[in-house]
């Protein structure tokens, strides 16, 4: 008997002892999943490691969640896509300053057969309605991220309420942009996706890009280091090096430089001396 | 279909090219998940033998709850070890959130009702077979506990591999504490559901096919050390 539990205690205490010898120097950042499922954090970070020697811990959830994670002071950096609710997140005194890093644009995709007559419309809010006026399936992220929270600023300015029970239409999945567009190539719904996810997505099934290029469809990334005296235990040092360099010369370069399948994914716009 | 066959080409793939960030990720599940089995099997053993053995007030009810605590949502319990290690919560000084300790700990807590459930259960029917004859050679409850945990070695290897079960197939727990950071917190089945949000289902299905591999590996294993246990002990 004592042997099987001087075993067990040996196993554990071993088994332990390999969680401790990760790099001490890292910053955890909390970010979308848009940003690490296009691969631009596999691209970028690395670069960014190899230069300072910081890791750099990406936890890629929604927006929503990403946000709710830096104000208990569970990440370092928050880096995502919703400008209102990034400058009430610095407003409210959670984070330190909010800096623009880069745009790209949100693409309303679709069946290829288009039963609502959207393909090559200009503005997105009239596609919305010919969707809802049809009862199309139209696949939602319902989870609260940017993404959600931009087609439900869309829906809002085209004058429909599409999360109302009678509609049966409108699916809100409530999981991250990749699933919600599982379902939609399951189902052969409409969805709204940022473009890089959608890129990079490999389960496009009958699915194409139907409406882009209408103005407000822009996506604005930023970044913000959570603040220190909300939480003292921030890295405020590595973390600013970081958020200096994603905005600096040579991380706005080399988001110009992302590429997927031929397609530059996002468009640094930092402005110098923010 | 396509994606089914291409998902067996692709384990078969991972298998054979020993991938090394297929190695990191498996090798990190084992060790969280056999970690956590070991917590689970020192609190749970003991802990349900005594339930066995002992009489006292509300027994009946805690051994409902205990059997009932085997159904524990994993997503509820990452939810809760992730309120309880945030830097918002009562152990967030210690900054275990997004380590491999905080998924061992929400893994340990998923584990240790089925091994003290499943303990409980095994050594009750031991004790209504052997307690005369125990109680004659004047060994108390307390006294039979090793004893009988002993004589019933074999049978908990089953509820333990029920444990391990348990702890290598859950993602709801381990994705929300551990945070599927690569290289550091990311095991097989949070894994498995990021490539599922990518849309990539072939290599999900692939990586899937590699852990039941895995686990039928230590499953088989653990089934011919304990026959030849009992082969030479009974």
């Amino acid at each position: 008997m004592f042997k099987f539990k001087t075993l067990f205690i040996a196993a554990i205490l071993a088994l332990s002892l390999g969680t401790a010898h990760a790099a001490d120097k890292f910053i955890t950042v909390a970010s979308t999943t848009s940003t690490a499922n296009s691969g631009l954090f596999d691209f970028l970070l690395p670069k960014f490691t190899d230069k300072t020697g910081i890791e750099v811990r990406v936890v890629a959830v929604g927006t929503g969640k990403a946000i709710k994670l830096a104000q208990n002071g569970d990440a370092d950096v928050l880096f995502v896509h919703h400008k209102p609710s990034e400058e009430k997140f610095v407003k409210e005194g959670f984070g330190v300053k909010r800096s623009d890093v880069m745009y790209n644009d949100f693409v309303m995709v679709g069946p290829k057969s288009d039963p609502a007559g959207i393909k090559g419309m200009k503005k997105a809010g009239e596609a919305l309605k010919k969707i809802a006026s049809s009862n199309s399936p139209f696949a939602s992220r319902g989870d609260n991220s940017g993404t959600n929270k931009k087609e439900l600023e869309l829906w809002k300015g085209a004058g429909i309420d599409p999360t109302g029970a009678g509609n049966k239409w409108y699916s809100a999945t409530g999981s991250g942009m990749g699933a919600t567009l599982n379902v939609a190539s399951g189902m052969n719904a409409y969805s709204l996706t940022d473009r890089a996810t959608w890129l990079k997505f490999k389960n496009k099934g009958d699915l194409a890009i139907l409406v882009e290029g209408d103005p407000v469809l822009f996506n604005q990334y930023g970044i913000i280091l959570v603040n220190p005296k909300k939480h003292a235990h921030v890295k405020t040092e590595l973390g600013q090096t970081f958020i200096d360099w994603v905005i600096g010369k040579e991380g706005q370069k080399l988001i110009n430089e992302y590429q997927i399948l031929g397609n530059q994914a996002f468009f640094a716009n930092a402005q110098p001396g923010t | 279909m396509t994606d089914i066959s291409e998902a067996f080409v692709t384990a078969l793939h991972l298998l054979v090219s020993f991938d090394p960030n297929l190695i990191e990720i498996v090798g990190l599940s084992l060790r969280v998940s056999l970690s956590a089995v070991a917590l689970a099997v020192l609190i749970g053993l003991p802990v349900g033998a005594a339930l066995a053995l002992f009489k006292f007030p509300g027994k009946n009810a805690i051994v409902v709850f205990v059997n009932a605590l085997m159904g524990l949502p994993p997503v509820v319990v990452g939810l809760v070890v992730y309120l309880m290690l945030s830097r918002a919560g009562p152990l967030g000084v210690f900054g275990l959130l997004f380590t491999p300790g905080a998924m061992i700990a929400a893994q340990a807590i998923l584990v240790t009702p089925i091994v003290a459930a499943l303990t409980r259960q095994v050594v009750a029917d031991l004790w209504v077979e052997y307690s005369e004859q125990m109680r004659s050679m004047g060994a108390g409850p307390v006294s039979a506990i090793p004893a009988l945990l002993y004589d019933a070695r074999f049978t908990l290897v089953t509820a333990i591999l029920a444990g391990f079960g348990r702890a290598s197939a859950e993602v709801g727990a381990v994705m929300i504490v551990g945070g599927n950071i690569d290289h550091v917190t990311r095991v097989m089945t949070t894994a498995i559901a990021l490539e599922v949000s990518k849309g990539d289902l072939a290599l999900a299905l692939g990586l899937g096919i590699v852990l039941i591999t895995i686990s039928l590996g230590i499953n088989a294993a653990t089934y011919t050390v304990k026959q030849r246990a009992e082969a030479v002990w009974t």
